[in-house]
């Protein structure tokens, strides 16, 4: 739109240079070289190999950089060992190469490296993150009449592992639902957490709706009524900078794999005090203390809930994947971010077909564009969309309390991150129209 | 486009203007079939002849994707008429295909238009849709 004004008045010979249509042609070039080819497809072997693919589904699993590939392989040809028991050098530069990883999650989540790197507690992923808390915290405090306090737009990962908790206890399971605005407000908070709650604990950023949580505000509530606040972070790390002093929650969960790091690790801080009471989780080799036939003592936090050998190939490229997020910069990913979901959401809404889900403005997406195409099942547009090689999710995305609260029963997810460019949002929309023709051409 | 793909025209037909979709009447039989997961819903009914051996006629209701649509509207249209046993056989074929067996030329003969979605075994995420109407049949008969 910029453009056209721009050109127009180019066209009719008027100068664009006064200082304002100056401000504005620049600003219009900035957004045009943003979306362009993204040269950080570069930095991606699977983008890069695959040119033709419009891979729009980072939310699910986002792609690795070249540096988090080379340092799995790095670790597995100049440093395998088992961590943490060897005496002999090679282990203990494993130990070192899982510490220093520990000493960045701290770092990148704005925790002191030093002094609370030790209360970062490596796992799979967030689920199992959160299933530690549910397991070892909840039936610590949890008892018949109490309640946990959750909101609807959970993925099942911080819903079941709370619905299992609730049932282990006699505890009660209470939701928070948005406003007409799609915003769980204040109000809404203080109408649902109360005295009886012993845990809150919510998503930080869905996985549907894209719209962030505030969960600063929840933790206020939930501290005020004595009780603890549980973050799922799956979908806010790879997004924008996190602050756990900021945030002021009791326990903060994330997953390598979608900020670009490997499969298979994931992470749980915890404050410390509330860790070094709680029982371990799993148990077995690595977590003790010392053993006897019929007793055992545990190991200090972390190591008391990283039982058994851990992957700690897999922990270097996590520090790897931090790394390369800190070599690109939040301020970076977060404007591309920005440019591409306003980009998506503006040419979707031009195709009379296709229903937007979730907040009007891109700036609350964090990458996520949730949409139905009227009449035509989820599934057959992603299946339909596979054949023009542009990768989206469709279905319930785990979080099916939410989409039965919005009335639908399965939706179609475009989510975007900082590599996608112009090209990937051409061929969506050509797909899309692709799949409108199928039905109705 | 990519080839071997499921959304044939005829499927694409199959979804648009199903023969057998409608709600029979003098019904002897009575199945709910459901993919929880996709949505998909599906009542098949059938009209079995008074002996119980053969299927007079078949007929679904329900909504869902066009895969599962589809695939229930070949199937009804074609136990229409057919023996009990066949169509057991025949669904016995139908999950064996969509699970990437490979069948002789007389079994995919004897699938007839169902053999349509053959490529849907490279889908395996979609497997599930076009079973649907298959899975009631086989626990209904």
């Amino acid at each position: 739109m910029m453009a056209a004004k721009v050109n127009e008045r180019r066209l009719h010979g008027e100068s664009v240079l006064t200082q304002s249509g100056r401000a504005e042609w620049d600003a219009h070039n900035a957004r045009a070289t943003m979306l362009a080819d993204s040269t950080f497809k570069r930095d991606f072997p699977l983008l890069a190999g695959n040119p033709s693919l419009a891979f729009l589904d980072s939310a699910a699993t986002a792609q690795r950089p070249q540096a988090v590939l080379e340092a799995q392989e790095r670790f597995y040809e100049t440093m395998n060992a088992n961590a943490l028991r060897g005496l002999y050098r090679l282990s203990a530069e494993a130990t070192e190469a899982i510490n220093a990883s520990r000493a960045h999650v701290a770092r990148f989540l704005g925790l002191d490296g030093k002094k609370d790197a030790h209360d970062i507690i490596f796992c799979r992923n967030t689920s199992e993150a959160l299933n530690l808390v549910a397991h070892s915290y909840a039936p610590t405090v949890l008892g018949p009449g109490d309640e946990v306090c959750i909101t609807i737009m959970e993925h099942h990962s911080n819903l079941i592992p709370w619905q299992q908790a609730c049932r282990a206890a006699g505890a009660k399971l209470v939701y928070m639902y948005p406003n007409e605005q799609g915003v769980i407000d204040e109000a809404e908070m203080r109408a649902k957490i109360g005295p009886r709650t012993k845990i809150v604990s919510a998503v930080h950023v869905s996985n549907v709706l894209g719209i962030a949580n505030d969960v600063q505000l929840m933790g206020r509530i939930a501290h005020e009524m004595g009780a603890v606040m549980v973050v799922d972070g799956a979908q806010s790390v790879p997004h924008f900078p996190i602050s756990i002093p900021e945030l002021g929650c009791d326990f903060f969960a994330f997953s390598g794999h979608k900020v670009f790091g490997p499969f298979g690790i994931g992470v749980l801080w915890g404050r410390h005090e509330l860790l070094d009471v709680m029982p371990p989780f799993l148990t077995g080799g690595e977590m003790i203390d010392s053993v006897t036939e019929q007793e055992a003592t545990w190991a200090p936090v972390p190591e008391k809930f990283e039982a058994g050998t851990q992957d700690a190939a897999g922990i270097y490229a996590l520090d790897a994947a931090l790394g390369y997020v800190e070599s690109v910069g939040f301020e970076i990913m977060q404007e591309r971010e920005r440019i591409l979901v306003e980009e998506c959401m503006r040419r979707m809404g031009e195709l009379d077909f296709i229903r937007l889900i979730g907040p009007q403005d891109p700036a609350e997406h964090h990458g996520v564009v949730s949409f139905n195409i009227c009449g035509i099942h989820p599934h057959d547009v992603a299946s339909i969309l596979d054949m023009d090689n542009v990768a989206i999710r469709a279905g319930h995305h785990c979080a099916q309390p939410l989409l039965t609260h919005l009335g639908i029963g399965a939706c179609c997810r475009v989510s975007l991150a900082f590599y996608n460019d112009r090209v990937d949002i051409d061929r969506l929309i050509m797909g899309l129209k692709h799949v409108w023709a199928m039905f109705h051409g | 486009m990519a080839g071997g793909s499921v959304y044939t025209a005829a499927l694409m037909e199959h979804n648009s203007h199903p023969e057998c979709k409608y709600e029979l009447e003098d019904y002897t039989h009575e199945r709910e079939g459901v993919n929880p997961s996709c949505g998909d819903e599906m009542v098949l009914r059938l009209r079995l002849s008074d002996d119980g051996s053969t299927i007079e006629e078949a007929a679904f209701t329900g909504s869902g994707c066009a895969v599962s649509q589809a695939s229930a509207d070949i199937m009804a249209e074609l136990i229409c008429g057919m023996p009990v046993a066949d169509a057991k056989r025949l669904a016995g074929l139908f999950f064996r295909m969509v699970q990437g067996d490979e069948l002789t030329e007389e079994e995919q003969d004897e699938l007839d238009e169902a053999y349509e979605l053959e490529s849907i075994s490279r889908m395996p995420a979609r497997v599930k849709c076009a079973e649907l109407g298959w899975r009631t049949l086989d626990s209904l008969i």
